[in-house]
């Protein structure tokens, strides 16, 4: 038998190896080198990070191919790049570039407002945010190989990851109480494909790697994050927004693999630097939230 | 009750080796700090990143005893990021066991999008339950290869164009590729009859 590429198992199987690990937002090639140096297990690469993104306004897009293939140059770790919701066409674009993973992101401006990417026809895996099980069962019913929790990005609160991974995780603890016959009604109301809820159940976790986004800005954070029962984060804004990037960053790294021992993040959260200043999600107009994209 | 064996679990698919050797009747455990290498007779350094799973275990002081396990004829497997955590060289300033006289070259076959499934024959694994020679269906992602091998090292598995992809050295043990996402338990077998010795 031939060698087989881009399967739904090596897709997959990708962000098993992220498990258990930190992925960082970086803009150029010296921020990448510090997170691997950190101990990044990939990095996010784009332009902006999203408290600019979020100051700057105006359409945010795909960053540049060579500012991407830079990164890609630089660091011997995966790099992701994201596209706006819907955008195949960047997707694409990213794909010839050879990235390691695609973020179909809320965080850039939606190119379709009912559409998501069908991601089954790529070869390069991809990762989509959610708020809810149904929300993650329908991006991983268009192929997501990996979810995370949308949060509130660029903001430093942590409070709408926790919203959104307990929603999902709590949402997965009452599917297994269901009897089977219940499971048709649950999907309906999850808007959820109905075969994917089935898996789920079975499973007791959802079908791909979860890691929690949007808002992490500490060492404990990123440890609450992981005791809530994520597999990961990503820290976009939150390390170089911060005061001491290179000792903050590795400090979220220990965190999260000794995310039960209070000794050990107690001891990595001192003296490094302050965090970034960040922005209360409620003093954000509902208008200018950005989980709530996507569909 | 089976032997005492841990997985290091500082990052990486630790869960998938634990969830199989528990299977297999091992008495399995995470290992994250050194203390919790005591009385171990195996462990397994799972896939994930070489560069953040040798970091971390270089700023808990888990690579001398881990080193110092392995002297004490514990069997060691190596799977992906943990075989170039075993080799002496991979051609990066990064942390490294030392272990296994064998040098590797990181992502050897590509990026991402060039990972593969491919069928390995492997002589030194056990015949199917019908006593058949079965191939071994091995998961490659951004693998390494292991491009020269010591006069002690055992080559167990090659593919077609000749690269080692799987060796033995002692109760040492490197796999470029993932058992531990399959379904064929028949790698973490023989790690635990090395442990077992």
């Amino acid at each position: 038998m031939e060698p087989q590429t881009g399967t739904v198992t090596l897709k997959r199987g990708l962000a098993e190896m992220l498990k258990g690990g930190v992925i960082m937002d970086v803009v150029n090639a010296d921020e990448a080198k510090i997170a691997e140096e950190a101990g990044a297990c990939a990095v996010m690469a784009l332009e902006r990070v999203p408290a600019d993104i979020r100051a700057d306004g105006g359409v945010a897009r795909m960053s540049d191919p060579a500012m991407i293939e830079k990164i890609m140059e630089t660091v011997s770790i995966p790099v992701m790049a994201k596209c706006r919701i819907g955008h195949f066409v960047e997707a694409q674009v990213l794909e010839s570039l050879g990235v390691d993973y695609i973020d179909e992101s809320e965080v850039l401006t939606p190119a379709d407002e009912e559409h998501h990417v069908n991601k089954h026809d790529f070869k390069v895996p991809f990762v989509c945010g959610c708020r809810n099980l149904g929300e993650a069962l329908r991006r991983i019913g268009e192929g997501a190989a990996m979810m995370r929790t949308k949060g509130e990005a660029g903001t430093g609160d942590v409070v709408e990851a926790v919203r959104h991974a307990r929603s999902v995780l709590g949402a997965i603890r009452r599917l297994q109480s269901l009897q089977e016959e219940e499971l048709m009604a649950f999907a309906k109301e999850m808007g959820a494909p109905y075969e994917l809820v089935k898996e789920t159940r079975e499973r007791g976790r959802l079908p791909v790697v979860n890691f929690a986004a949007g808002g992490i800005a500490t060492p404990a954070d990123a440890a609450l994050m992981m005791q809530l029962g994520v597999d990961g984060v990503f820290v976009g804004s939150g390390i170089f927004k911060s005061g001491d990037p290179l000792k903050r960053a590795k400090a979220i790294v220990m965190a999260t693999t000794h995310f039960q021992d209070a000794a050990i993040i107690a001891d990595v959260s001192k003296n490094i630097g302050a965090a970034m200043v960040g922005i209360h999600v409620h003093d954000i107009p509902s208008t200018e939230l950005l989980a709530s994209r996507g569909w | 009750m089976g032997v005492a064996v841990g997985v290091l679990a500082l990052q990486g698919d630790f869960h998938a080796h634990l969830t199989v050797l528990q299977h297999l009747g091992a008495e399995a455990r995470a290992v994250r700090l050194p203390a919790q290498l005591a009385g171990l007779a195996g462990l397994v350094i799972p896939g994930g990143e070489s560069t953040t799973i040798g970091k971390l275990a270089e700023a808990y002081g888990l690579m001398q005893p881990m080193r110092n396990l392995a002297a004490q004829g514990a069997a060691i497997w190596g799977t992906c990021a943990g075989a170039i955590l075993l080799s002496r060289d991979a051609h990066r300033a990064q942390p490294l066991l030392n272990l296994m006289d064998i040098t590797v070259q990181r992502n050897a076959f590509g990026r991402q999008v060039d990972s593969f499934e491919a069928q390995l024959h492997v002589p030194a694994l056990a015949a199917g339950k019908d006593g058949s020679s079965r191939t071994f269906h091995a998961i490659f992602i951004r693998a390494p290869m292991i491009e020269s091998v010591g006069p002690e090292v055992e080559v167990l598995a090659t593919l077609p164009a000749g690269e080692i992809v799987a060796a033995r050295q002692g109760r040492l043990l490197a796999t470029a590729f993932h058992p531990e996402l399959t379904t064929d338990a028949r790698f973490h077998e023989l790690f635990l009859q090395l442990a077992g010795k």
